[in-house]
């Protein structure tokens, strides 16, 4: 167990190395740099700026000097925000993601788990058809479509929450994009559950805990549950993931001070260190999250956790 | 299979299977009608999508003048304006999905197909893809190499092989361990021969569902870009460009906001029923309703 998971933590590395090295050569390739400005800054000035950042020097000293920073946890100063430090900035932003995507993937587990292990049970009942159409159409209607929606109508129209702004610790700000970002998980879950369950529901052991005349709901959740969590995690790696990135457009829309938009800005703005810091902090969290969905995996299925 | 089932190939079972289902004919009926206006419509109307009319500014939806949906902050007709998005938006979705099938069919056909270190290698290169941040990334190129619309197909269908190629080594993989194939070896067919009548036909269902299900993935990637701001430019419209101006302008005038937002979800939606149904369709143990 600890040398496999030593072992991924290894490959890990050079992956984080290709993602960095991807974004830096690719900002670095691409025309503009960070302090061309419409107005013109004295040759002096500019150049000492230019020194400050390093940016004087050959573009493989820059790299090297970048990596030597990385592998120190250090993500470089901004050259947008003067006098902070990319790692500043993430601290900032990173617990407004926190908050809107562990709120938004609680609420679809939560909501899409029981409508799909309600669906389930009854499956071809006109209840389960209600359901997965509703599922279908969850896929089907984007974030960047529900956000401005829900703004209109629960904001705008209704008044009962704030359109978009953010106060720490405030509930009344979470709920509109948290919800706005947990509706297409929440159709996602329902189905992967729904099918899960009926897959796990047929199996001869489900018989057996039937004929001993165990009541519904201890087969479901005694017997049914592992087995339908499996394609559930392994699904939940790349959505949270994914909520990461998603959450870009809902910051966007409800204007949130989170990373996404920082990235966003950023990029907008030549600013280096801050997209290459995201993209790696991004590169870095899916791997994590990879990571964390093949230990539950291990632990979930004893088969697996043999082999390991 | 049961022996209450009429006798068939495979094929038919699918064909069959796949109309049965009342979703999938209203799937494709809603989706037909969509492309159909998409590709008529701005043809027939009176008006253009790209001209400002600075007299009418704002018009509500109406049958008066064939404005149904009304007109954009700039009084352009926002009915000829979405058609002109499902083109793009459709456009967009269909040649980048065939960009992605091909790269991940090729990808994972060899990987699955030649086995050994160099499976190992492709599928190396598989797994770092996947842990990278896809979206910043192709933010990043977008606002560096300026908005060409090419580039736009090149990232998307670059970014979404990856699902395709390991649903296609599988496959493959279990393909290669069929008595036909041996048969076929002991024949003395050479690789590109063997790949080409006997893995690649094997694989066209899997295929097929995976392609469809891309399409509507990479119209909301589009989408997603173009809601940005970094997909296409103005005056041309996509259904996420469109959407981005409704919202700025959707207190005042939601349709700006709800007509983009419908047809994009009902293309959306279309192509994943569709896709779900196929790949109904196309699994033998379903028996027939």
């Amino acid at each position: 167990m600890g040398r496999y998971l030593l072992g991924r933590l290894l490959t890990a590395i050079p992956t984080l190395l290709i993602i960095a090295t991807l974004a830096f050569v690719l900002l670095h390739a691409a025309p503009g740099g960070p302090f061309d400005s419409d107005r013109q800054l004295v040759p002096q000035i500019q150049h000492s700026i230019e020194a400050r950042y390093h940016l004087d020097e050959p573009v493989w000293r820059q790299f090297v000097r970048y990596l030597a920073n990385l592998a120190r946890g250090d993500l470089g100063p901004s050259f947008q925000y003067r006098n902070t430090s990319v790692n500043e900035l993430i601290a900032q932003g990173l617990p407004v993601d926190a908050a809107i995507g562990l709120t938004a993937i609680l609420f679809a587990l939560l909501v899409g788990g029981a409508a799909g292990l309600f669906a389930a049970t009854r499956p071809g009942s006109r209840a389960d058809r209600a359901a997965m159409s509703l599922a279908m159409l969850g896929i089907s209607v984007p974030v960047f479509v529900t956000a401005p929606l829900l703004m209109l109508v629960f904001a705008i129209r209704l008044h009962w929450l704030p359109a978009g702004d953010w106060v720490a610790g405030s509930w009344r700000h979470l709920l509109l994009p948290s919800l706005a970002l947990a509706l297409p998980y929440c159709a996602y879950i329902a189905r992967i559950v729904r099918a899960a369950a009926i897959e796990a529901l047929h199996q001869p052991y489900i018989r057996t805990a039937n004929a001993k005349g165990l009541p519904a709901y201890l087969i479901l959740c005694r017997h049914a549950s592992r087995a339908t969590l499996m394609p559930l995690v392994s699904f939940l790696g790349p959505a949270l993931a994914g909520l990461l990135t998603g959450s870009i457009v809902v910051e966007q829309v409800f204007g949130l001070p989170g990373i996404g938009r920082l990235f966003v800005v950023g990029a907008l703005n030549r600013d280096y260190t801050v997209v290459t810091g995201i993209t790696v902090l991004y590169g870095a969290l899916i791997i994590v999250f990879n990571l964390l969905v093949d230990l539950c995996y291990a632990w979930l299925d004893p088969r697996i956790r043999s082999r390991v | 299979m049961s022996a209450n089932q009429p006798a068939g190939s495979l094929w038919a079972h699918s064909w069959r299977r796949l109309r049965a289902s009342a979703g999938t004919r209203y799937a494709a009926l809603l989706l037909g009608l969509i492309i159909a206006a998409a590709v008529t419509v701005p043809w027939l109307s009176p008006y253009d999508y790209s001209t400002p009319v600075w007299t009418q500014i704002f018009a509500a939806p109406s049958l008066h003048g064939g404005r149904l949906f009304g007109t954009d902050a700039l009084g352009r007709d926002l009915l000829v304006r979405v058609m002109w998005g499902c083109r793009i938006s459709l456009l967009v979705g269909i040649a980048a999905s065939l960009v992605s099938v091909f790269i991940g069919v090729l990808w994972g056909a060899t990987a699955g197909y030649l086995g050994g270190r160099i499976d190992g290698v492709l599928m190396r290169i598989v797994d770092v893809l996947y842990c990278v941040p896809f979206i910043p990334l192709v933010i990043v190129l977008e606002v560096l190499f300026g908005r060409n619309f090419l580039l736009v197909f090149v990232a998307i269908g670059a970014v979404s092989w990856l699902d395709i190629a390991r649903m296609v080594r599988g496959q493959t993989l279990s393909i290669r361990a069929e008595e036909y194939v041996e048969a076929a070896l002991a024949l003395g067919v050479r690789t590109p021969t063997m790949i080409w009548r006997h893995v690649l036909p094997n694989l066209i269902g899997l295929v097929a569902v995976y392609a469809t299900l891309t399409i509507p993935s990479v119209i909301l990637f589009e989408a997603v870009l173009s809601f940005l701001g970094l997909g296409v430019h103005e005056p041309l419209a996509s259904l996420g460009s469109l959407l981005a101006e409704g919202f700025i302008e959707m207190q005042a005038h939601p349709a700006l906001l709800i007509f983009p937002a419908l047809f994009l979800a009902a293309i959306i939606l279309c192509f994943n029923q569709l896709g779900d149904a196929l790949r109904d369709a196309l699994d033998p143990r379903q028996e027939l309703p």
